[in-house]
């Protein structure tokens, strides 16, 4: 017996939904009746939870508050990144392969042993609980990971394109913005949806540097299951709408991920 | 391969993400090292204290055995995600309207802040009140992940796969669309059968891929921190302690700064011997 070869991905699609499903679910559902009884849907279908979350300022500030470090990081990541991104990809200088190993080590670096430095730091320059904090030590991992998808798709254009601009007249700075951004625009596309991804899912840092007026809506989250005892149905709703932005920004980038993933390199 | 030419005013391209991750990096390296070596009574006195708690860390059982943990956890979910992705990516179609709608719905869960996905594997393998734990024990397991240490692993194995296979699937898949179709076409010519389509056509072309994906992985969950710490706190008892949970206990819990930071550069210091064996490999890879 031969099997069919859509059953593979299928099932695994299967397996991704399945938890997803159940949080989505119990968002729809009182907190009553997920400790109360075992029901595969609602059995008594409510808003109350996202009502709740849209009306109470402490939970959608939140969104603001993460939307808000997460824009500023990929805005901030991406426009430093992109011209060292054509150093390396063009110039051989002074140290550059070490250079640029060391970047690497920040993308390695655990955010475990960086965050009570951190949060020393962050207070020392006055910053703690703002949203710039936060964005900035994103910048520690995001810098990298964008310099090296970059470099990745900027490997992939032939130099002619630059040698050509300049003997048609072209200085550097006209050239990197008319000619040569508009050429990667599917790389830095690709690369503003990474450096999205991962200040949006990362919640350490993100936690260490804010208290109360930039706190993100995960660490929220994580305070209302620990003092409020079970509000589950909230949770599960405010978790179901952490997944919304991810879902959204995706489906831009859908056929440039895996190339992204791949470093621009394949 | 571009060749490059020999330009120092690079340098100043390169400078304003220099500066900015420096700031980001050296200046907090440099307090884990201060603290690394110093011990204090409070009031902000240090006291030298030279190699001391390097020397405490690296001969406490506790170290070793959350490191011994984290080794395997990283062993496991390699060894599962690696070869899983790569089933994933062969069977995937090539050409359709269902290439975008399987790698949209594959991507998602790598989009989910990893506290949620803590927090909704917490509720999906609760056995009263999650799906799967109901599953597990209505197939005539007895199963609950916050008591039992193997069925803490198990939950927190699959939540890791869940969440990072796709990545895997990517890759291969990236990896595999570059393969022209004449490789195919010379293969059915020759009769070759799917096996050694498999060995000589498509794992050479996926050795580059799979290295980033190795690397990645190996990276990220070697860091693995807020993932397991929603979902099982590290219990029960320690069974579920990997490193940087059981850092940041020693740091923000016990506040013994001199021992954390100790555990810190050692820590580091192991990510990024490892990852330099894979970033050398990948180069050479890629200079081929």
């Amino acid at each position: 017996m031969k099997m069919p070869k859509w059953l593979v991905p299928t099932l695994y699609i299967l397996f991704l939904l399945l938890p997803i499903y159940w949080l989505v679910s119990m968002s729809f559902k009182t907190t009553n009746e997920i400790l109360g009884t075992f029901s595969l849907w609602p059995q008594e279908f409510t808003l109350a939870n996202y009502i709740t979350i849209f009306t109470d300022p402490t939970w959608y500030n939140g969104y603001f508050n993460s939307l808000t470090y997460v824009g500023m990081n990929t805005l901030l990541s991406v426009s430093v990144a992109l011209p060292a991104a054509y150093a390396f990809s063009r110039y051989r200088f002074l140290g550059d392969k070490h250079l640029f190993f060391w970047l690497l080590t920040n993308r390695m670096a655990p955010p475990a042993v960086f965050a009570l430095p951190f949060f020393q730091l962050y207070s020392a320059v006055g910053l703690f609980d703002t949203p710039i904090a936060v964005a900035l030590a994103h910048c520690l991992f995001n810098i990298p990971l964008a310099v090296w998808i970059l470099e990745g798709f900027m490997s992939g254009v032939p130099k002619e394109l630059d040698e050509t601009a300049y003997v048609d007249g072209y200085s550097f700075g006209r050239f990197f913005i008319r000619i040569f951004i508009p050429t990667i625009a599917a790389g830095i596309g690709v690369v503003m949806f990474f450096c999205f991804m991962f200040s949006w899912v990362e919640l350490l840092l993100a936690k260490t540097l804010t208290s109360v007026a930039a706190k993100p809506i995960a660490a929220t989250m994580t305070r209302t299951a620990s003092t409020a005892g079970y509000e589950l149905g909230l949770l599960a709703a405010a978790g179901t709408l952490t997944i919304i932005p991810g879902a959204f920004v995706i489906w831009f980038v859908r056929n440039h991920i895996a190339k992204g993933f791949a470093l621009g390199r394949v | 391969m571009i060749d490059k030419t020999v330009n120092q005013r690079a340098w100043f391209l390169v400078l304003p993400v220099v500066v900015l991750v420096a700031f980001n990096a050296l200046i907090p390296l440099m307090t884990v090292v201060n603290y690394s070596v110093q011990e204090t009574f409070g009031n902000n006195v240090f006291f030298f204290e030279g190699v001391k708690w390097f020397e405490q860390i690296l001969n406490s059982e506790r170290f070793h055995a959350s490191l011994l943990r984290q080794l395997s956890f990283t062993g496991i979910i390699l060894l599962i995600e690696i070869p899983l992705g790569v089933a994933i990516a062969l069977s995937m179609p090539k050409k359709g309207p269902w290439v975008s709608v399987c790698l949209v719905l594959m991507a998602l869960p790598l989009l989910i802040p990893w506290n949620v996905v803590g927090a909704m594997w917490n509720i999906f393998a609760l056995p009263d009140i999650g799906l799967l734990g109901r599953m597990i024990n209505g197939m005539g397991f007895d199963y609950n992940f916050t008591q039992q240490p193997l069925a803490a692993w198990f939950t927190t194995v699959l939540m890791d796969v869940w969440h990072w296979t796709s990545l895997v699937v990517l890759l291969a898949y990236a990896g595999l669309s570059s393969i022209p179709d004449a490789y195919y076409q010379a293969a059915r010519i020759d009769g070759a059968s799917a096996w050694s389509v498999f060995r000589f056509i498509q794992l050479p072309k996926l050795k580059r891929v799979l290295t980033i994906a190795i690397l990645l992985r190996f990276m990220d969950s070697f860091m693995i921190y807020t993932e397991p710490f929603v979902l099982t706190g590290g219990g029960p008892g320690n069974t579920t302690t990997f490193l940087s949970i059981d850092l940041v206990k020693i740091a923000l819990g016990q506040f013994d700064l001199g021992p954390a930071a100790a555990m810190s550069l050692i820590y580091f210091l192991i990510i990024l011997v490892m990852s330099w064996i894979f970033y050398t490999l990948m180069m050479r890879n890629e200079e081929q």
